[in-house]
């Protein structure tokens, strides 16, 4: 059903011009001049200067904490989000519509709220953390703490992109594995899971992405210890407050960049599912 | 976010036979576990922002609020949301009329440099205005002779905020009119209404639904942005802080109570977010219910 190319369809209906202009001019003033003048600057702090701000120990473990700790959230998310989505589509029982509404809590609770809230819960004399204090479980202040705020910020992503294409998905399928014999683990496995599997890929690299540039979530868990938990974003900042703007500048081009190959990682995996959604 | 409204339509009618069911204790099994998760991950933290808030009070709570750095700080995010979401909205429909009923060369480009901001951390979204307006920013010279402030003050934060929440009303339309297709629109050129009537007439009623929820998800994004806010504003206190920057301020303060008061405003405001997509989505499955029931 989507507009076809050809030129009667073009002409046919009115506002190409203005609306395609408008457009490009607001693209333009608000995200595309101002990310240029990231790349005039960088090449004005010279390449020499980027690449020794970038490799310095405290940079490099700030990456290593920001890339990894997301790493490990969006996996935790792949998993308990396919989870939720599958609960959600597939079994009806009370409060299924309000657990359905709250999954996009993420998404419209500012991160700074979010933040502090986790970080309160977590603290030594916090609801959830003197039971683990006991266990000697120190989840605040920790690297395993921003893990926990990102998969709280991650985990819609996830399941916004597994339950539509649960919900498409053909009981005719699954029929068909058990008439031939599969057990449901085997059906699970064979069947559903392949079907599944870009857009868990594809929730899985959209939290991945959000997670490396959290900050506001973050930045009150971690404890923010240089080399332990301090995480990219907030050594930007941190660079930016003591007015080292080349320095700052260097640790954002390098995140950006690898932000956008996950765009276009991301681009391509949706499209993976489109496809697959189609054929099945 | 890019996903259409109708996450629930689908729900499946008949019973489900036999051979597909999962057996009694998995499906316990399963909802139990996810039901603790997001009991956990999700109801807890949004219960312990009001049980916290209240942690001074009723008249602490109140106190808090009606604080005048506090006061301000409302204000200031309700003018911020007040300039940007409106632009976004406009910006969105614009985006979304051009690439869901046209089709161009460079349309796939578009639609990613639209995603563009999605993958920008927001401190570097706030950055990259310091970079081009701050005083050693590539117009900072400028700027300065000609007495205008952008960064640190109200400009800067509108500016940020508006980058951060650009994609969201393009990506929620551009999906929802893909799937309508553009025969109502072109039946009412053909019968020789203008642009405008066409617009107004058949395209906004269509598409209602899908612009107030992207509205209203643009709204608690732009009241809420922190990141890039924050490398933005400068927290002057009772002049350029947001209410998350409030927030922050007064956490680090140890005001614990009163950090909690004013983050339960937006907690409230993400609830109102939630019960808006909630109502939205059932309107909107009603209407496509309705739609099939026509056309069958």
């Amino acid at each position: 059903m989507r507009a076809m190319p050809g030129s009667r369809r073009r002409s046919a209906l009115p506002g190409f011009g203005p609306a395609l202009g408008f457009t490009l001019f607001y693209l333009s003033l608000i995200v595309l001049i101002p990310l240029a003048a990231l790349g005039v600057k960088t090449a004005s702090f010279g390449w020499d200067a980027l690449w020794t701000t970038v490799t310095s120990p405290r940079v490099l473990a700030s990456y290593r904490i920001s890339f990894g700790t997301a790493f490990a959230a969006a996996c935790t998310n792949a998993v308990l989000g396919l989870l939720v989505a599958w609960v959600l589509v597939r079994y009806r029982f009370p409060g299924r519509a309000l657990a359905d509404a709250l999954v996009d809590l993420p998404f419209a609770l500012p991160t700074a709220v979010a933040g502090i809230t986790l970080t309160t819960l977590l603290a030594k004399n916090g609801w959830v953390g003197r039971y683990l204090e006991p266990l000697g479980i120190q989840v605040a202040f920790t690297p395993l703490g921003i893990s926990v705020a990102l998969v709280f910020i991650g985990l819609p992503f996830v399941v916004r992109s597994v339950q539509p294409v649960l919900e498409d998905l053909e009981v005719e399928l699954e029929e068909a594995a058990a008439i031939l014999g599969a057990n449901r683990w085997q059906t699970f496995r064979r069947v559903l899971f392949p079907a599944l599997t870009p857009a868990v890929l594809t929730g899985f690299a959209l939290a991945f992405a959000r997670g490396v540039g959290e900050y506001g979530s973050v930045v009150f868990i971690s404890g923010n210890m240089p080399m332990k938990t301090e995480i990219a974003p907030l050594l930007i900042v941190t660079r930016l407050e003591q007015y080292d703007y080349a320095g700052a500048t260097a640790i954002a081009v390098a995140m950006l960049v690898v932000s956008l190959l996950m765009l276009v990682a991301i681009n391509g995996l949706q499209s993976w599912s489109r496809t697959r959604q189609r054929a099945v | 976010m890019s996903q259409s409204l109708d996450w629930n339509a689908a729900l499946p009618a008949r019973a489900r036979p036999r051979a597909t069911a999962d057996p009694r204790w998995l499906r316990l099994g399963l909802i139990g576990a996810a039901l603790v998760f997001l009991g956990l991950f999700l109801a807890l933290p949004l219960a312990a922002v009001f049980v916290h808030a209240l942690g001074a009070g009723l008249a602490g709570y109140a106190a808090a609020i009606v604080d005048p750095a506090a006061r301000s700080a409302i204000w200031l995010t309700l003018i911020v949301a007040a300039i940007s979401v409106p632009l976004n909205t406009l910006f969105g429909v614009a985006a979304a009329w051009t690439i869901a009923r046209f089709d161009f060369p460079g349309r796939n480009l578009l639609v990613s440099l639209i995603d563009l901001p999605f993958a920008v951390s927001p401190v570097v979204a706030g950055l990259i205005f310091v970079l081009l307006f701050g005083m050693q920013g590539v117009l900072g010279p400028w700027l300065i002779e000609h007495d205008i402030r952008i960064i640190f003050a109200l400009p800067g934060i509108v500016l940020a905020t508006t980058f951060v929440t650009f994609p969201f009303v393009a990506r929620e339309l551009i999906p929802l009119m893909q799937e309508q297709g553009d025969e109502e629109e072109l039946a009412a050129i053909s019968l020789g209404a203008s642009a405008w009537q066409t617009f107004r007439r058949v395209t906004l009623p269509n598409i209602r639904l899908g612009l107030l929820y992207g509205v209203v998800l643009v709204n608690a994004r732009a009241m809420g942005e922190f990141g890039a806010v924050s490398v933005v504003s400068g927290h002057i206190r009772g002049r350029t802080n947001t209410m998350p920057l409030h927030v922050e301020i007064l956490y680090n303060e140890y005001q614990t109570a009163a950090a909690f008061a004013v983050a339960s405003l937006l907690a409230f405001l993400a609830i109102g977010t939630l019960v808006a997509r909630s109502l939205l989505e059932w309107r909107l499955a009603k209407q496509s219910a309705h739609d099939g029931a026509e056309e069958g």
